[in-house]
């Protein structure tokens, strides 16, 4: 698989509800569930290029799943079918498919959903649970059940599902392995949740990133074989690698 | 013509990749034959393999970044040993750039640089100098002339200077490193800055300044290259937020015999051919033959 610089066309770009965006780009594309386009919709400024990673793809599209949490995801939502968009990719390692068997929860926070989503779709694993977090209700996981065994929702507003965190509702020791994907505070409570009772854990990781490519090395997280690079070694590390600041 | 040559190393064209944006180049042969380049100046190394900094990295500001990486690297025998030799292999300019803590470091750097096949030592004096409260080397000229001329003694290469914009007087700075015996000088390294999250109510960075870069920046280093290129007869490197051919000339007409693409990496991975073809571009349309002819008209 080789990583390319590519100019290309919107195919749709719709708003999914507040602040999330869905778009749609047409060609064929390279990835995996875990693996992360740098997008661009404009020429110098804002300077750095957006990492998103993929939602899901077939033979003539790809989607990303995105939220408008700065100046460059705010020019994204301006785009319309036909635009100019620029991706750099496929980035990162990806989850490691082969070592997702026997149950496996994923678990996302927030937009940590985008990947699990097309992991889940992608696994075909019958025993699959997905333990999703929100602010409020999303529209994102309303058809994820042909995907997965059960869906576990919670919102902190209660407004469907446990009201309160997604780490309610997980006991790690009902699965051989966790996935997962969010903010930094979900990330680390899971952390130790599968450090305690020794479950194996994947986490993709949400740092900032400048190149994308693996040159720049501001986006290295700690782990206990030294600083790798999340764009490179990652997104995508085994929980007992991380090294997590309190 | 857009060939250039400083201290007697020739480059095929003005362009060279910037220390800390390209890595030691193999990252960008996924995008483009990094070949096409004047040269790439290395990952800043240090004797020590450094870690680099802890929190936030990296922010982002209108028309620019800002970075607190730390110099995080693998060390310079590291450097010598696995990157080099395929460094070389690339087919352009091989420029070690090299920063220190203590004169002793760089001096061990210089050592150990000086026996192997690097085209060009780039002497980054940005680094905080741990016996001088981490002031950085490059702020009194007094202390980078001791810096320089002690490095001097042990480099048989060219020497390159990188001079920072946060120098007390960038003229100064940039004559008294000539007299130390440097044999160019590259300039300017990211300005110190500043960012604050209003909602945790402390600075982004944990070092709470860090490196300004881009765009923004461009004017104020084009003004520094502008006035250290007319107090200097040794070649001078521009750089500073230079994202496009337009930018490169400018810095070119300002007395820059070569300039350094850093953040604009960034914008897009092979952003420097775009630069080498838009200077070509001009070149023909402006009946120029050789970039000699361009250097420093500004007067």
């Amino acid at each position: 698989m080789s990583e390319k610089y590519m100019v290309k066309n919107v195919f749709s770009n719709e708003k999914i509800e507040e602040d999330i965006y869905e778009i749609t780009i047409d060609g064929k594309f390279e990835g995996n569930p875990g693996q992360f386009y740098l997008l661009r919709a404009w020429d110098e400024e804002p300077v750095l290029s957006r990492p998103i990673s993929i939602y899901d793809k077939d033979e003539e599209k790809i989607k990303f799943l995105y939220r408008v949490c700065g100046r460059g995801t705010e020019i994204l939502t301006k785009l319309k079918k036909g635009d100019e968009i620029k991706l750099t990719g496929p980035l990162g390692n990806g989850f490691p498919l082969e070592k997702l068997k026997g149950k496996v929860a994923l678990v996302a926070g927030g937009i940590g959903i985008a990947p699990m989503l097309y992991l889940a779709k992608k696994l075909k694993n019958s025993s699959l649970d997905l333990y999703a977090g929100f602010r409020s209700g999303s529209k994102t996981v309303d058809d994820v059940e042909k995907n997965v065994n059960k869906l576990y929702l919670s919102t902190e507003n209660g407004e469907v599902g446990h009201k309160g965190y997604v780490t309610d509702l997980l006991n790690v020791e009902n699965y051989d392995v966790v996935v997962c994907c969010g903010p930094e505070i979900m990330m680390s409570k899971i952390i130790k949740m599968c450090d305690e009772k020794k479950v194996p854990l994947y986490v993709s990781m949400e740092n900032r990133m400048a190149c994308g490519i693996g040159a720049c090395l501001v986006c290295t997280c700690k782990t206990k074989d030294g600083r790798k690079r999340s764009c490179k070694e990652g997104p995508v590390f085994l929980g007992e690698e991380l090294v997590i600041n309190d | 013509m857009t060939n250039v040559s400083i201290s007697g190393v020739d480059f095929k064209n003005p362009v060279i990749a910037a220390s800390g944006t390209f890595g030691f180049g193999n990252e960008y042969m996924n995008y483009f034959d990094v070949g096409r380049l004047g040269g790439i100046s290395s990952k800043g190394l240090t004797i020590m393999p450094k870690e680099g900094n802890n929190g936030m990295r990296i922010y982002e500001v209108a028309s620019g970044i800002m970075n607190s990486v730390g110099l995080q690297n693998p060390g310079v025998e590291h450097f010598i040993k696995e990157e080099l030799e395929d460094m070389k292999k690339l087919n352009t300019v091989v420029i070690a750039n090299l920063g220190g803590g203590t004169t002793e470091d760089y001096e061990k750097g210089i050592e150990l640089l000086d026996k192997t096949d690097v085209d060009i030592i780039e002497l980054n004096i940005s680094c905080p100098n741990v016996k001088h409260g981490g002031m950085a080397f490059g702020i009194k000229s007094k202390v980078a002339f001791d810096v320089v001329s002690k490095v001097r003694k042990l480099c048989h290469k060219p020497l390159m200077v990188k001079l920072s914009p946060n120098a007390e007087d960038i003229v100064d700075m940039a004559v008294k490193c000539t007299e130390a015996g440097a044999d160019s000088i590259s300039l300017v390294n990211t300005f110190k800055a500043m960012a604050i999250d209003i909602n945790k109510r402390r600075p982004v960075f944990d070092n709470v300044s860090a490196g300004l870069s881009g765009p923004c920046i461009k004017p104020i280093a084009l003004r520094m290259v502008y006035e250290v290129a007319k107090a200097v007869d040794v070649p001078v490197v521009g750089m500073g937020g230079i994202s496009n051919g337009k930018d490169a000339i400018e810095f070119i007409m300002a007395g820059a015999t070569a300039v350094q693409v850093g953040t604009a990496n960034f914008m897009k991975p092979d952003i420097c051919v775009d630069i080498i073809e838009d200077i070509e571009k001009f070149m023909e349309r402006e009946g120029i033959n050789n970039l000699s002819e361009i250097i420093g008209i500004i007067k």
